[in-house]
């Protein structure tokens, strides 16, 4: 388990280690770098689909994130990049899915089932009142009605 | 009657994560099935000095297919392609990141099915047509429409299920 542990750290500081070697080329604009990554992050690599575009190290990432300095330095803006990466692979870079008719169910489905939990959870605790009070008619009744032992 | 209720919520959820095993998340949707293809203007593998851009495969339907010789799973699919091409399917090639010689070397050795290779060197066109790794075959209408794509290795079971409809559809 130990050594589990230790290898998890030794790969996340690798990991850290590699980020820090690519973006030395780009120390002449920090700015630019901190928008690149602020904006990457939210972008999922398509390649190694549970990584965000900022932290993946597939060739294809690395590409990606240069294609889109590139397109920074252009000066274009935060959205057109996006949209830049959109027309090329849909919406499913996006780790924040625009709200559109087949993504509705996705961004109500909590609320939804929240609503549909309190609906029931209502049901449930007007039911059982009920029926204390019925058990406690029931109750009054057979309290006069109980025969004698 | 409500005692079959949490099972009956039980069994639809089961029935979505029955779905979901046979599902592949590789199978991303393109978004450019129904639009024009990307442009683009490379050189040409088989004839140096020669370029290629998609305008110029017009007029009947095509398939451009990605790959790399560094690509292992491009190579299980290379039999199904040499079969493709011997049946009169157009096929072109798009050489993905890498350099031509490689490229050039291997299909003189296990032979050429393409019409000609396209060479992107540095990968730009192949993320211009949203390619997120080899192999990916796409198939272009004669109006220069993309119409189907498919990531990974072609087969014959999945050339019938996708493409083969389409090109009949059309009557190539």
């Amino acid at each position: 388990m130990r050594g589990l542990a230790g290898g998890l750290i030794a790969l996340a500081l690798l990991g850290q280690g590699t980020a820090a070697m690519e973006a030395r080329p780009n120390a002449d604009d920090p700015a630019l770098e901190q928008r690149l990554l602020a904006l990457a992050a939210d972008l999922r690599c398509v390649v190694c689909q549970n990584e965000s575009l900022a932290e993946s190290r597939a060739p294809l990432a690395k590409d990606l994130r240069q294609e889109v300095r590139e397109l920074m330095r252009k000066g274009r803006t935060d959205r057109e990049v996006v949209e830049y990466l959109t027309t090329r692979y849909g919406d499913f870079v996006l780790y924040r899915p625009p709200f559109k008719p087949v993504t509705y169910l996705l961004w109500t489905g909590p609320a939804l089932f929240l609503v549909v939990g309190a609906i029931v959870w209502f049901l449930t605790i007007r039911r059982r009142q009920r029926r204390a009070a019925a058990d406690r008619v029931l109750d009054d009744d057979g309290g006069t009605q109980t025969p004698l032992s | 009657m409500k005692r079959w209720l949490p099972f009956a919520v039980f069994a639809v959820l089961l029935g979505f994560l029955f779905v979901g095993l046979w599902l592949d998340p590789r199978e991303v949707p393109s978004p450019f099935i129904g639009k024009p293809a990307p442009a683009f203007s490379l050189p040409v593998l088989e004839r140096p000095g020669q370029t290629f851009s998609p305008d110029q495969a017009r007029g009947r339907p095509w398939l451009l297919n990605v790959w790399a010789p560094w690509c292992r799973t491009c190579r299980k699919e290379h039999p199904f392609l040499m079969q493709l091409a011997a049946s009169g399917v157009r096929l072109y090639g798009l050489n993905w990141q890498d350099q031509a010689r490689e490229a050039a070397d291997l299909l003189a050795e296990i032979g050429n099915p393409y019409v000609l290779n396209a060479v992107d060197h540095d990968g730009r066109a192949g993320i211009d047509w949203g390619v997120t790794g080899v192999p990916e075959t796409f198939l272009i209408d004669a109006d220069g429409i993309i119409r189907a794509k498919h990531s990974g290795p072609l087969s014959e079971r999945v050339w019938n299920r996708k493409f083969a409809p389409l090109l009949q559809g059309k009557g190539s």
